[in-house]
């Protein structure tokens, strides 16, 4: 592998590093990435606060993040604070983050009203995207509580949703400030003529002259929406435009933060062509952006055992042929299994030198399969020793 | 069943088929949904049958596994398959599916510019993804009642109605019905986390929208995802995390009535035998001509290797009871050695083709 090896306690012992994104596509081990780099950072003696978003049952139970209000950071117990550090870990609420958002930028009446639109419920509960922005702005919060020094923590490390595309955390701003800059959020923002059979026009927006464009637009958004629902969105867009306004300011405060000194992204793969082809994607975004990476993740690769490391898969075909002539069935399975994981390994190695190509700046570390799942602060502590070492 | 729904065309003579017409696979991130969607196109295109694989997260995944060019947002021949049929491909693309989707139902082709213009485009296919999945799941649902003449039947959920194709379209040939396009539709859909959110936007649309054009689109969708003619199947690797969402998923499904299909354990790992001790393999590794030193560090390495497989096998063989619990026939894919190619790939596809119900 040409890429370097990843100096991880040097950038946890370095207290200028305040921030620690995980992003990669669903599946590949984030949130273990996650708890692990921050059972790790803590046990060196960082005040550490780790934002989980979609922790297995048991990984959380290790954290301590059941029995409700887990949206709050909570203090881990099981890990060492030998060193002078802490961990609290939190697991991310969509909802409640929006909801919060919308009470502290409505007075309550307006709050109340908006969280009963029928269309505020699924931009909440069951429409995707949601989780992206909400994560930003729980990372936005968890910072601030950070700097404020009023929080026991000082370092955040987060985990990032699962989404279609891992950049959609990072887009969120850029994206809400696309749209609420937007013709058509000005459009929705105000009632459409009466010929498109929405809502009356009032008085302050009915001398403003509509466009032969938007007024085409609102036909057509009134042809295929209808009326109703139609109307019920431009109540929320009415409605989330000072929320949003809001999180806007503190996602693009959290945007131009992550890209400064003290940020670090670490991208988060496994040794597999779909996974890989994201990992990829994500690192050149991140170069594009100039956003500080870290390293690159392989979880869960094949890792030989030290013993058998040496040994191709080719050759332990030829031993378990030879061994199986003379009897030694059961030492033939190992040998086997030996080609087996050894073909494995070596695909894996290609798969990841073939997405790194130029991108061999990136550090690359290593954590190995594990037989069972991980689902404790001891397993957590191996994950990141593996991450350390190589 | 009458016949027309299932086995559309003479062609295939192998008696009353699988009234699935429409293949949802979903599963958790990283548990190989596309690959097991992909074999499954492969497997289902046998003996003349066409076959429309559709990819909706623009991923473009079918098109690293099939080893062919990016797919573009229309249909496209990607492969043959297992048996013999034809594999079409679509990367389904919220884009171009809201201008089709214009043109298609309300001859509003020429306001896709307009929409762009001042925004609509990208509201609707970023900011608001609710209304982006019910562009691709109705791009998916157009797909599976298209017939081969242009016209469009109900996909299967309705037989008179597809037995009597509307004569202001020409009507049915004198021979019976007209076929199905393609004689399956697989969705490689949004993971298990998404799927029912996904899956239920017809139902969530409808409602919303309150009786709106709309509305009435969603409605469709939904009545055809609820009927025999789709499954829902689910991809799992048996581990703790996918087995979690894969039970929570089958709930979340069945309490929104749509169909579960078949359970799919990928990666399955092959039981090793009772794992022996360094003492036997060294002198074995000896006697096969390797020097005592590297026999005993080989013996140790394997040993442990077998030792962390029999551990991963117990492991795996307890998550798998789990997903039998679901009552569901389960379907097991074992775990490829190296990179999965595509011999790799045919041979996944007859595994699963041998394990359809």
């Amino acid at each position: 592998m040409t890429a370097a090896a990843w100096a991880l306690d040097a950038l946890l012992d370095d207290p200028a590093t305040r921030t620690l994104i995980c992003c990669g596509s669903g599946g590949v081990g984030k949130t273990t990435t996650a708890a692990a780099l921050a059972v790790r950072a803590a046990e060196r003696g960082r005040r550490v606060v780790v934002l989980t978003v979609d922790p297995s049952r048991r990984l959380a139970q290790a954290l301590g993040l059941v029995d409700g209000g887990t949206a709050e950071p909570r203090p881990v117990a099981g890990v060492s604070t030998g060193a002078g550090g802490s961990l609290h870990a939190a697991v991310l609420d969509a909802r409640a983050t929006l909801d919060a958002l919308v009470d502290d930028a409505l007075p309550p009446e307006r709050a109340a009203q908006l969280k009963r639109n029928p269309v505020y419920g699924s931009v909440a509960g069951s429409f995707s995207g949601t989780q992206e922005y909400m994560a930003m702005e729980r990372l936005g919060q968890l910072r601030e509580a950070a700097l404020s020094g009023e929080a026991p923590w000082e370092l955040v490390v987060v985990d990032t949703p699962p989404s279609r595309s891992a950049l959609d955390f990072i887009d969120a701003p850029a994206r809400l400030g696309r749209f609420l800059d937007g013709r058509l959020v000005t459009l929705l923002r105000r009632p459409s003529t009466p010929r498109a059979g929405l809502a009356a026009v009032p008085a302050a927006v009915a001398g403003r002259v509509t466009s032969s464009i938007t007024g085409g637009v609102a036909a057509v958004m009134d042809k295929v929406l209808g009326g109703a629902l139609l109307r019920d969105v431009q109540a929320l867009v009415q409605g989330l435009d000072v929320v949003f306004g809001g999180f806007q300011q503190r996602a693009l405060t959290t945007s131009a933060a992550l890209a400064a000194p003290g940020s670090a992204f670490v991208v988060v793969t496994a040794a597999e062509a779909d996974a890989l082809a994201e990992a990829r994607f994500l690192l050149e975004r991140l170069a594009r952006d100039r956003l500080p990476t870290a390293a690159l993740v392989v979880n869960r690769a094949t890792v030989l055992a030290p013993g058998a490391a040496h040994l191709g898969a080719e050759e332990a075909g030829r031993l378990a042929a030879v061994l199986e002539a003379a009897g030694h069935d059961r030492a033939a399975a190992l040998l086997r299994l030996h080609a087996e994981l050894a073909l494995t390994a070596a695909a894996e190695a290609a798969a990841v030198q073939g997405l790194l190509g130029d991108h061999d700046a990136a550090a690359v570390a290593t954590a190995a399969a594990r037989p069972v799942d991980v689902h404790d602060v001891v397993a957590l502590r191996e994950v990141a020793a593996d991450l350390a070492r190589s | 069943m009458p016949a027309d729904t299932a086995a559309p065309a003479p062609t295939h003579p192998d008696g009353p088929a699988d009234p699935v017409r429409l293949h949802v696979v979903t599963g958790k991130g990283g548990t190989g949904k596309t690959t097991v969607a992909t074999a499954l196109a492969l497997a289902l295109a046998r003996e003349g049958r066409r076959v429309l694989l559709c990819e909706v997260e623009g991923r473009q995944g079918v098109a690293r596994l099939l080893e062919v060019d990016d797919l573009p947002p229309r249909e496209t021949e990607v492969a043959e398959g297992a048996g013999g049929g034809q594999v079409v491909a679509l990367a389904v693309e919220p884009r171009s599916a809201l201008l089709l989707y214009l043109d298609t139902f309300y001859r509003l082709g020429r306001a896709g510019a307009a929409l762009e213009k001042v925004g609509a485009v990208d509201f609707i296919t970023a900011v608001a993804p609710g209304l982006r999945d019910i562009l691709l799941v109705g791009m998916v649902y157009e797909a599976t009642r298209r017939r081969v003449d242009g016209t469009r039947g109900s996909g299967g959920t309705e037989p008179e109605a597809d037995q009597a194709p509307d004569p202001a379209h020409g009507g049915a040939p004198a021979g019976g019905p007209v076929p199905w396009t393609y004689d399956a539709v697989v969705l490689d859909a949004p993971p298990t986390g998404r799927i029912s959110a996904f899956l239920g936007i017809g139902d969530e649309l409808a409602t919303l929208a309150g009786g709106g054009p709309i509305a009435g689109q969603a409605a469709s969708v939904a009545r055809l995802l609820r009927s025999p003619a789709t499954a829902v199947h689910l991809v799992s690797l048996l581990e703790d995390l996918p087995v979690q969402e894969t039970v929570e998923a089958a709930a979340e499904l069945a309490e929104a009535g749509l169909p579960l299909g078949l359970v799919v354990a990928n990666r399955v790992l092959r039981p090793v035998p009772p794992v022996p001790a360094d003492a036997e393999v060294a002198p074995a590794l000896e006697e096969a001509g390797m020097a005592a030193g590297p026999a005993r560090e080989v013996a140790a390495g394997v040993v442990d290797q077998g030792a962390a497989r029999a551990l991963a096998v117990t492991a795996q063989q307890r998550h798998r009871e789990a997903l039998a619990g679901l009552g569901q026939p389960v379907a097991d894919l074992h775990q490829v050695p190296g990179a999965l190619d595509l011999a790799g790939l045919y041979a996944l596809a007859d595994r699963l083709g041998e394990q359809l119900p």
